[in-house]
């Protein structure tokens, strides 16, 4: 395990951030974090990252104790925060440079992977800008380019895509996997179950400092229901109809069907209900949001 | 800590060095403030204040020393402030997740800090000339006072460096550099000391910024040095030592809040 934690504690005054986490990541997978704000995910990172003393519990990174050894765990890491870590008053160039000189790259080494990473990020164009003109896609993309260039064993990511509009966020996830596909192990922590899903191997589900469940994208779904198509119906007689036709949860005039989410299966639905005679009103799909698996596992 | 230790933690200095003073060039409004407020005193107390206060020799001679460490106050306060800024920036957490000494950050806002207050001590200097100052000294004096303007401007960026740490936000910082600004007030620089009240005048004496502003009237005009030389060489050495190990060890705590 290239990162484990036991037991870990941390309150600031009378407020419990994090009340006895345990979690472990497997080299070259990737974990999320996944939980509402002040689930306690950036604390975790931040003891994880050195940055922050936890009151209680150990925890290791790529093998070394990050209260004991931090210096040794900062240079074996890199953490991309939810605040941008770049120098405003600095362009792309200068920043990436600057990281690469910390990491104790030569002074040629660092400016010629500085020069890959500014075009394996696409921002070559914007290089001798200030960062202050940036959008933010463009300083997340400088910002996570800055935490690879000194090729960390594991990376935090701390809420990657969090502000980002939908390119730059489908842009981001890209180079994430990336990452994953050269074997980099990655800590991410996120609201979005989507991005989750579309990122990691197991997903941590933190609720209050606790961990509430574990488990792959798909077992999460699963205990959470999944995605469904809701038929409403204008009375009982149908309803009662409709529910001896298909497998589904009947609630008042509405039948949950279970659904893969596609149109085929959509189709096979309505063809039944038409088979059969039945006509409803009204029809729309379902998809699982973090709302639903808040609601499920912390209910 | 090996050799290989002394190069990597002289490398990333220069690193940190080479960001704070672009940085620094690049933040206009504090590097025009550290130049202009001090001219501005210069100007208000040689053609406003000078003709009133009566100090035994021409105004504008008296007073140089003196604006040459309110210079530096200012420097030094904006120096809280730039560090305070940084501290609370995300910058700031990607520095310290990173492999790097922890004196290396504050050198260079040290050094960043130094080199503005030497652009600005330059100016007023001869902005001086042309109102007026006219002062005397060799070389060697020309340089002992640089060499002792140079140890209090590092002890005071050191010292606002660490209030730059403690501080909270950037008001703050304002605020805590406060008396940075004000000492030099309370000391023979604008007025001769006997003039003040006698319960205000041995705060006048015992205190930094007055020997320093003597010892460096006395190696430009020719007053007579006494034993102000020694003090304001104590004061100063003591004041870079006690800066560093607060500033250093409070940029430590803070790092693992």
């Amino acid at each position: 395990m290239i990162i484990e934690a036991i037991g870990l504690r941390k309150s600031y005054g009378a407020n419990d951030v994090l009340s006895g986490v345990d979690l472990s990541v497997e080299e070259g997978s990737v974990l999320a974090l996944l939980g509402p704000n002040g689930a306690g995910k950036t604390t975790a990172v931040r003891i994880l990252t050195t940055l922050t003393r936890p009151d209680s519990g150990t925890a290791t990174v790529a093998g070394y104790d990050v209260l004991r050894e931090p210096a040794r765990v900062r240079g074996a890491i890199s953490l991309t925060g939810q605040y941008s870590a770049v120098d405003e008053n600095q362009t792309g160039r200068e920043n990436l440079v600057m990281v690469g000189r910390l990491m104790h790259l030569g002074r040629r080494a660092a400016q010629r992977r500085t020069a890959e990473f500014l075009e394996q990020f696409g921002l070559t164009d914007a290089m001798d800008r200030r960062v202050k003109t940036y959008s933010g896609g463009m300083r997340r993309k400088l910002d996570l380019a800055m935490s690879l260039i000194a090729r960390p064993q594991v990376i935090f990511l701390d809420e990657p895509t969090t502000g980002l509009d939908p390119a730059s966020r489908s842009a981001m996830w890209d180079a994430i996997v990336d990452l994953v596909r050269d074997g980099t192990t990655i800590l991410l922590t996120t609201q979005y179950l989507e991005e989750a899903d579309r990122l990691a191997d197991r997903i941590l589900l933190l609720d209050h400092g606790r961990i509430v469940a574990s488990g792959t994208a798909d077992s999460l779904k699963a205990q959470i229901g999944g995605e469904r198509i809701e038929l409403r119906f204008a009375d009982d007689v149908q309803l009662l109809k409709a529910t001896g036709v298909l497998d589904g949860v009947a609630d008042e005039l509405v039948l949950n069907v279970p659904s893969d989410g596609t149109a085929a299966h959509l189709h096979h639905v309505l063809d039944v209900l038409r088979d059969n005679g039945l006509e409803p009103e009204r029809v729309s799909s379902h998809r699982p949001t973090l709302d639903d698996v808040f609601l499920a596992l912390t209910a | 800590m090996s050799h290989q230790g002394v190069v990597a933690a002289c490398s990333d200095a220069a690193t940190m060095i080479d960001r704070s003073v672009r940085l620094a060039r690049r933040n206009v409004d504090t590097l025009f403030a550290s130049i202009l407020l001090p001219l501005l005193m210069m100007a208000l107390f040689v053609y406003v204040f000078g003709g009133a206060i009566n100090t035994g020799t021409e105004y504008v001679n008296y007073v140089v020393p003196g604006i040459l460490l309110l210079t530096t106050g200012y420097g030094a306060a904006s120096t809280a402030m730039v560090v305070a800024d940084d501290m609370n920036s995300g910058m700031i957490d990607r520095l310290r997740s990173l492999p790097i000494h922890s004196f290396a950050v504050l050198t260079g806002h040290v050094v960043a800090s130094v080199a503005r207050n030497a652009a600005s001590t330059a100016i007023v200097i001869v902005a001086s000339l042309a109102m007026g100052f006219r002062p005397g000294g060799g070389v060697v004096d020309w340089l002992a006072a640089a060499g002792l303007l140079l140890l209090y401007v590092v002890a005071l960026s050191w010292l606002a460096a660490g209030l730059g740490v403690i501080a909270k936000s950037v008001e703050s910082a304002s605020t805590l550099s406060f008396f940075m600004l004000f000492l030099p007030y309370l000391s023979s620089a604008f007025v001769p000391p006997e003039s003040m009240p006698s319960w205000l005048q041995p705060v006048s004496e015992h205190q930094p910024v007055t020997p320093v502003i003597e010892t460096i009237r006395s190696l430009l005009i020719g007053t007579p040095m006494g034993n102000s030389g020694r003090i304001a060489l104590a004061w100063c050495s003591g004041l870079l030592l006690f800066s560093v190990v607060l500033a250093t060890s409070l940029y430590r705590r803070r790092n693992s809040r």
